[in-house]
């Protein structure tokens, strides 16, 4: 085991709060009863009240009603919940038309494919170079069979903020409901229901110093849905299955823990490094400059191919992403990268860095060096961007 | 769990032997492209009476398994005449290494194309070709098999995605069983043009693949 260990993937996953463990462990060993106990012994009344007041924390942070809030597995299940749900309630009412974009996470994307070969037709709006969403296209997108608009909040991997605020004012204008995925923006980009017509958002715990397998849906009231996982009554008869409750009660807990001093703290690591990783010859910048999550950034370096650096970073102890294609379990190239532009090679050398809450700023100066020099030193046994 | 590669891979990974670029070689050849992903160059240095490599150099803009093979391959060929280095097969190759990730079995294959067309450029420059044959079935067969079908990670042949090949007066014809816009449809097409082109009586490579789905369809 190498003596550091440099965690700058914090977009894939992060690691637990011990404060979180704190928060779930009594639901594990004395609270352990299910919600659905409540009319029956004290244990189950603990357990339901534990689970209203997480469900109470998510909403507020999400400038939302308790009861517009659904827990599930994960983004993935609140995303395929939003949109399968959305197409089962209006498809044969009101029409089969979807609208989104080609950089949404596969949650969204292998979501609407479904529906597509179902016979479901979908628009894919533009995204400009930096990954932003072409609103007037957006606007000629929408149709009058138009059920639901499905944009992310940001991207997963080069992180660009989409301008929700005028995405939502639009749909609301043309009577459409509007999904976003706040999977990797949640709590680290301001997204609040009460000031923003959105109707339906994902999250998730686990990159916020949460529990994985615990996620959840923002569902505006009002908005149809229909359940299509067989089962019980939980979640207001959406989501059935036995409450997760130590994951709600962490979820609830990692979000109380994030502060924008925080965050602050992680944009300065990140522009830090970026501005370092950008002098590095031959490198470019992936996503908005601006318009961007706090605690991403994402650069491609020409000549060189991303799994070779992620081996060698591995090798001096440091955990970093990439979009190339022989990364990926596929053998395909990032689809955001494609989707923005970009061409294989591009997305070959890209590379993605991702900080979070344990990530220290004497980290960012290691991290530039060691990249620097792995670079410099497969440029060197690479057959391009040399005179011959 | 252990990395996905051999302890061998990993070895030649990170201190690959022969690598770097050879000063005045006396034949050499790049495989692959930019555009499709992984990049070998191979560079030789061979002894002209014994027709004998004697020295042997590769480049690599790839992935691990890229690295190593090349690495490998120039091991397995320095010292061995242009006959036998021509016999070194991908599965050779692999094998030596310990063996590599079924997704990965491409990687093998572009280091020994590089080495072959290196050393077919060392003969085309020393009139060393034997004489031409006309080109078959047979041999358009062959040459699909050295392309391999990225989704999978086998050859195009074995993974049945040829559906259809045909040869008239110069022309080959071959139907991939593929969306004409699958990311990979481009990819396969160079890399199949770029096997068969260079065959001396083929004038013309044409290479047509299936239906367009929409959901595949990226700018």
């Amino acid at each position: 085991m190498l003596e550091q260990f440099i965690y700058l993937d914090n977009a894939a996953s992060t690691r637990l709060d011990e404060r979180v463990l704190e928060a779930m462990t009594p639901f594990f060993f004395n609270k352990y009863a299910v919600a659905t106990s409540q009319f029956g012994y004290t244990l189950g009344i603990d357990a339901k009240d534990a689970l209203d007041a997480s469900r109470a924390t998510l909403a507020r942070a999400l400038g939302a009603r308790p009861e517009e809030f659904v827990f599930t597995s994960g983004s993935t299940e609140s995303s395929n919940l939003a949109i399968k749900g959305v197409a089962m309630a209006l498809g044969d009412k009101r029409g089969r038309h979807l609208v989104s974009t080609r950089i949404e996470d596969f949650a969204v994307l292998h979501s609407i494919h479904a529906l597509e070969k179902q016979g479901y037709r979908v628009t894919y709006v533009d995204v400009d170079e930096h990954g932003r969403v072409d609103l007037d296209q957006l606007r000629q997108a929408i149709a009058a069979d138009t059920i639901l608009v499905s944009i992310q909040h940001a991207n997963q991997e080069i992180g660009t903020l989409q301008d929700m605020a005028a995405i939502a004012a639009l749909c609301k204008e043309r009577g459409v409901l509007l999904h976003t995925d706040a999977t990797h923006s949640f709590m680290r980009a301001p997204l609040d229901v009460s000031q923003v017509p959105v109707d339906l958002v994902t999250v998730t715990a686990h990159l916020l110093h949460g529990p994985k397998g615990i996620g959840g849906l923002y569902i505006r009231e009002g908005t149809p849905l229909a359940k299509w996982m067989d089962g019980g009554y939980q979640e207001f008869n959406l989501r059935p299955g036995e409450e997760n409750i130590p994951a709600a009660v962490g979820f609830a807990r990692s979000v109380e823990l994030v502060t924008p001093e925080e965050t602050a703290r992680l944009r300065a690591m990140r522009d830090a490094l970026t501005q370092r990783l950008l002098e590095i010859p031959h490198s470019r910048l992936n996503g908005h400059p601006e318009f961007r999550l706090p605690q991403n950034t994402n650069v491609s370096f020409r000549f060189v191919e991303g799994e070779s650096i992620l081996l060698h970073m591995d090798m001096r102890g440091f955990a970093v992403s990439t979009g190339s294609a022989c990364f990926s379990r596929s053998l395909e190239a990032s689809h955001v990268i494609l989707g923005i532009g970009g061409d294989h090679e591009r997305a070959h050398g890209s590379v993605r860095l991702s900080f979070g809450r344990y990530n220290r700023p004497e980290e960012v100066g290691l991290a530039a060096d060691a990249l620097a020099e792995i670079i410099a030193n497969l440029r060197e046994i690479s057959p391009l961007g040399k005179e011959s | 769990m252990p990395l996905p590669y051999s302890e061998t891979v990993m070895e030649h990974f990170k201190r690959p032997h022969n690598v770097g670029r050879m000063e005045d070689p006396d034949a050499k050849a790049t495989e692959g492209s930019p555009a499709c992903g992984d990049m070998v160059a191979v560079y030789l240095k061979v002894d002209e009476a014994e027709k004998r490599i004697t020295d042997i150099k590769f480049e690599s803009y790839g992935c691990a398994s890229n690295i190593a093979t090349g690495s490998i391959i120039t091991d397995l060929a320095k010292g061995k005449t242009l006959d036998e280095a021509k016999e070194i097969t991908w599965e050779q190759a692999s094998e030596a290494l310990g063996g590599l990730p079924p997704i990965k079995a491409h990687c093998s294959v572009l280091a020994v194309d590089g080495l072959r067309a290196a050393i077919q450029n060392y003969e085309e420059r020393h009139g060393l070709i034997k004489e031409r044959k006309p080109t078959t079935l047979e041999e358009i067969r062959r040459r699909l098999k050295r392309v391999m079908n990225p989704v999978v990670g086998l050859d195009l042949v074995r993974t049945k995605l040829v559906t259809d090949m045909e040869i008239k007066d110069g022309r080959v014809r071959v139907v991939i069983d593929l969306p004409a816009n699958h990311q990979f449809a481009n990819n396969i097409r160079e890399e199949i043009v770029e096997k068969i082109e260079p065959l001396w009586d083929v004038h013309e490579v044409v290479v047509e693949f299936t239906e367009v789905t929409s959901w595949l369809t990226s700018k």
